[in-house]
């Protein structure tokens, strides 16, 4: 019964959060006064947890309030709540676009979205360049940081090695993990 | 049914490379999915995206759920979805039942300051690739520099966002006459 609750509660988020995996965080806080599965401080560690391992951190968070709510089936049934109402609406959407490429209009609104779309990115970008350089509180000492001389350096480095090598990304995160505890950056 | 096996194993080597959210995931997914299988063009990947901003869910599930469908129809974006989550949710288990002080760990806390440096610059590389589909000529260069400024500078919804953009392509084009590409 408890699994049959979980989906739908998480169905509910992945229904009405719309934008991404921060998106998802007011629905979580207020899942948490509901129902008391979990506290608020769990869902920061879990934004810590997120944050320092892959994947989304919706997909995160479900899993995580599923396995402490129902063992290991609640963890399986947390994110396929989640996911449900994503993979009909994207489906049908698919469905649609097939049917129209061809169509003007629908060609025209995509004239205006593509550079909306790269725009985002390069805002999601932006934002995480200041977490990782500058960390989420400001001053000017900053700047004369180790940690953010190394990572200047590092960045440099990276780009670098993107342009000039056909290398995989997952080879640079690795190497720049490595370097991350070798040189001790501690951006926060 | 090897196809499937296929896509599954290719969302979940794309999810299990993607640090730090959906828009982390651009870069592997380009690497993956556009460069090495030519599963879908860079401008289908923006429209994927663009898509995905304002459907609800999670991006990285709408882009696996939708080029999922486009190679194997209705079955292949839930195997898609599914791979792409399949990391996560492991992964998670383990820490909620192992390792509970798992973010607190101070060498993991100085590689994740590294890997966050790695992320930008990967992000801002597959934007300048992808800039060539999308920036295309003025009035595109005139939307791209609006919306970068409006989602630094506003609260608005990047729903909403989405949705003027399109609309905005869509009547300057009809006015402008032609139309089409």
């Amino acid at each position: 019964m408890i699994l049959l609750y979980l989906f739908f509660r998480f169905a509910s988020v992945g229904l009405f959060s719309v934008g991404g995996g921060l998106a998802t965080l007011p629905f979580l806080y207020e899942m948490s006064s509901d129902t008391g599965w979990f506290t608020t401080g769990d869902i920061s560690n879990m934004i810590a947890v997120s944050e320092s391992t892959p994947g989304p951190l919706g997909i995160n968070m479900s899993t995580y309030v599923g396995y402490i709510t129902a063992g290991i089936p609640g963890a399986v049934t947390g994110p396929l709540g989640l996911i449900t109402p994503s993979v009909v609406v994207i489906t049908v959407i698919f469905y649609f676009l097939e049917r129209f490429k061809e169509n003007k209009t629908v060609q025209n609104v995509f004239y205006g979205l593509r550079p909306a779309s790269a725009a985002l990115i390069a805002a999601a970008g932006l934002s995480i360049l200041k977490l990782a350089f500058i960390g989420s509180s400001f001053d000017t000492g900053v700047f004369t940081s180790r940690s953010f001389i190394v990572s200047v350096i590092m960045a440099a480095l990276i780009y670098a090695g993107v342009k000039k090598t056909k290398l995989h990304p997952i080879v640079f995160i690795a190497l720049s993990a490595a370097a991350g505890v070798i040189f001790g950056i501690n951006t926060v | 049914m090897s196809e499937y096996i296929q896509l599954f194993i290719v969302f979940a080597k794309v999810g299990v490379m993607t640090f730090g959210g959906g828009y982390a995931m651009l870069p592997i997914l380009r690497r993956e999915i556009v460069e090495k299988r030519s599963w879908a063009e860079e401008d289908e990947l923006l429209d994927y995206f663009a898509i995905g901003q304002c459907t609800p869910g999670i991006i990285a599930v709408n882009t696996a759920t939708f080029i999922g469908c486009k190679r194997k129809g209705v079955l292949g974006g839930i195997v898609a979805t599914l791979g792409v989550v399949f990391p996560s949710v492991v992964i998670i288990m383990i820490i909620a039942a192992f390792l509970q002080s798992f973010a607190d760990n101070q060498t993991i806390k100085y590689a994740f300051c590294g890997i966050r440096v790695c992320v930008c610059v990967l992000i801002f590389d597959a934007v300048s690739k992808l800039w060539k589909k999308a920036v295309v000529d003025r009035p595109t260069l005139l939307l791209f520099c609006a919306v970068l400024l409006l989602s630094l500078f506003t609260s608005l919804p990047v729903v909403l966002l989405v949705i003027l953009s399109g609309i905005a392509g869509a009547v300057y084009k009809s006015v402008k006459g032609g139309g089409g590409k």
